[in-house]
């Protein structure tokens, strides 16, 4: 086939608007929202005392945090479906939710006598919280690397952790609904750990779905 | 209609950018016009790099169709507020490394500043018998028949649409799903 025919049958292809990866990926964030609640609805449900945990700084801690690691990690991941963003330039803001929980886990073991350390890090049920997270990110991280299938990574590998990173703050944000661990040393280690696992399932998953 | 002008004085960026821009609002002329001037400038890059990866630049056209159908099926990942050649140079890259990595040649190939350094060969032949056409062939049936029509005998979707007894919107979707197939194909390594 000549170049020739080639450009006039691209050109000649127009089946809609082309749409830009944007929008899937605000689409694929308020659906894998839903998917995480309707799964919290169906399984744990939120803790039943939940409006009175809401009146307590440590309760609404866990959702600054896991949320603010989604939201950061989204304005990196706008960047990464991009094929000439290697390294997006607002990658530090990565840093945004770690930092914040280190100065909590800080202000934690100031809080806190030492006897009790051990105790508010291992908290009541750290297996549910290894076990729900990896659920309640799959809606989301499905979606995403689905809105990134129409994007161009230029790194692919990187943009699925990336993505993880989004689904797993979503999900943590809908376990933590659940959760009566909320001293911030629980979530610095099995929230992390879980969220590190959904990065790595998105950086593996992503390099093998988003190829183009 | 490979006559493109040659803009060597001052980068063709801003008028890329505008070509791109009124492509992406449905404007098609400019579309193709642009698709048209930045060939040689591929051809120049896929000559080069198959050259310096010390693979026979005789697949240079092939690499180019290939570049060509990424460029046109990532277009709407360039944001118009963004300059765009390093767009084009990163989907370019992209895709040659591709063609490498397919060679059996591993690991990193130095492509920074490739087209700087690029011998100033003239536009290579345009094939018939491309790596394109052979995967045009494995597409099935009705995909196949819309994408010949369309680019090997230039037909308009309308024709193709009469020609084969179906709706103009069945043609443009079968078509755009064929062309999507088509660099499924070249990714999967087919080639070689």
């Amino acid at each position: 086939m000549k170049t020739g025919g080639l450009i006039a049958a691209l050109s000649a292809d127009r089946p809609e608007p082309a749409r830009s990866p944007l929008r899937a990926m605000l689409i694929a964030v308020f659906a894998g929202a839903l998917i995480a609640g309707a799964l919290l609805m169906l399984t744990l449900r939120p803790r039943p005392d939940f409006m009175q945990a809401m009146m307590t700084l440590r309760f609404d801690f866990k959702f600054a945090v896991t949320l603010l690691l989604a939201a950061s990690a989204f304005i990196v991941l706008r960047d990464m479906a991009r094929p000439e963003v290697q390294r997006s330039r607002l990658r530090l803001a990565l840093f945004a939710a770690p930092l914040l929980l280190l100065v909590a886990v800080v202000l934690e073991l100031f809080a806190v006598p030492q006897a009790q350390w051990a105790g508010k890090l291992v908290g009541h049920n750290m297996r549910f919280c290894t076990a729900f997270i990896p659920l309640f990110s799959l809606g989301p991280l499905v979606l995403m690397l689905w809105a990134l299938r129409r994007g161009a990574p230029a790194n692919p590998a990187r943009a699925g952790a990336i993505a993880g990173l989004v689904a797993g703050g979503i999900g943590a944000a809908f376990y933590a609904a659940h959760c009566f661990d909320d001293s911030p040393l629980f979530v610095a280690t099995w929230y992390t750990l879980a969220i590190a696992f959904v990065t790595g399932l998105g950086a593996l998953l992503g390099s093998r779905l988003l190829r183009w | 209609m490979s006559g493109a002008k040659k803009s060597d004085g001052g980068t063709p960026e801003a008028e890329w950018a505008g070509l791109m821009r009124a492509g992406l609002s449905s404007d098609g002329a400019s579309y193709r016009l642009l698709l048209e001037e930045i060939v040689p400038r591929l051809r120049k890059f896929a000559a080069g790099g198959l050259a310096r990866a010390g693979i026979g630049n005789g697949d240079a056209e092939d690499v180019v169709q290939e570049i060509l159908l990424a460029i046109h099926l990532k277009r709407q990942t360039w944001m118009t507020d963004q300059p765009f050649l390093p767009w084009l140079n990163a989907i370019s890259r992209h895709k040659l490394i591709d063609v490498m990595r397919r060679c059996g040649r591993r690991g990193e190939v130095p492509i920074e500043g490739l087209i700087d350094i690029l011998p100033d060969e003239s536009a290579a032949p345009e094939t018939s018998q491309s790596e394109l056409t052979r995967l045009v062939g494995l597409l099935d049936g009705k995909q196949q028949a819309i994408v010949l029509a369309i680019s090997l005998n230039g037909a308009s979707i309308r024709d193709t649409a009469a020609k084969l007894g179906m709706s103009e919107v069945a043609v443009r979707v079968g078509f755009h799903r064929g062309l999507k197939k088509l660099a499924a194909l070249y990714r999967d390594g087919s080639a070689a």
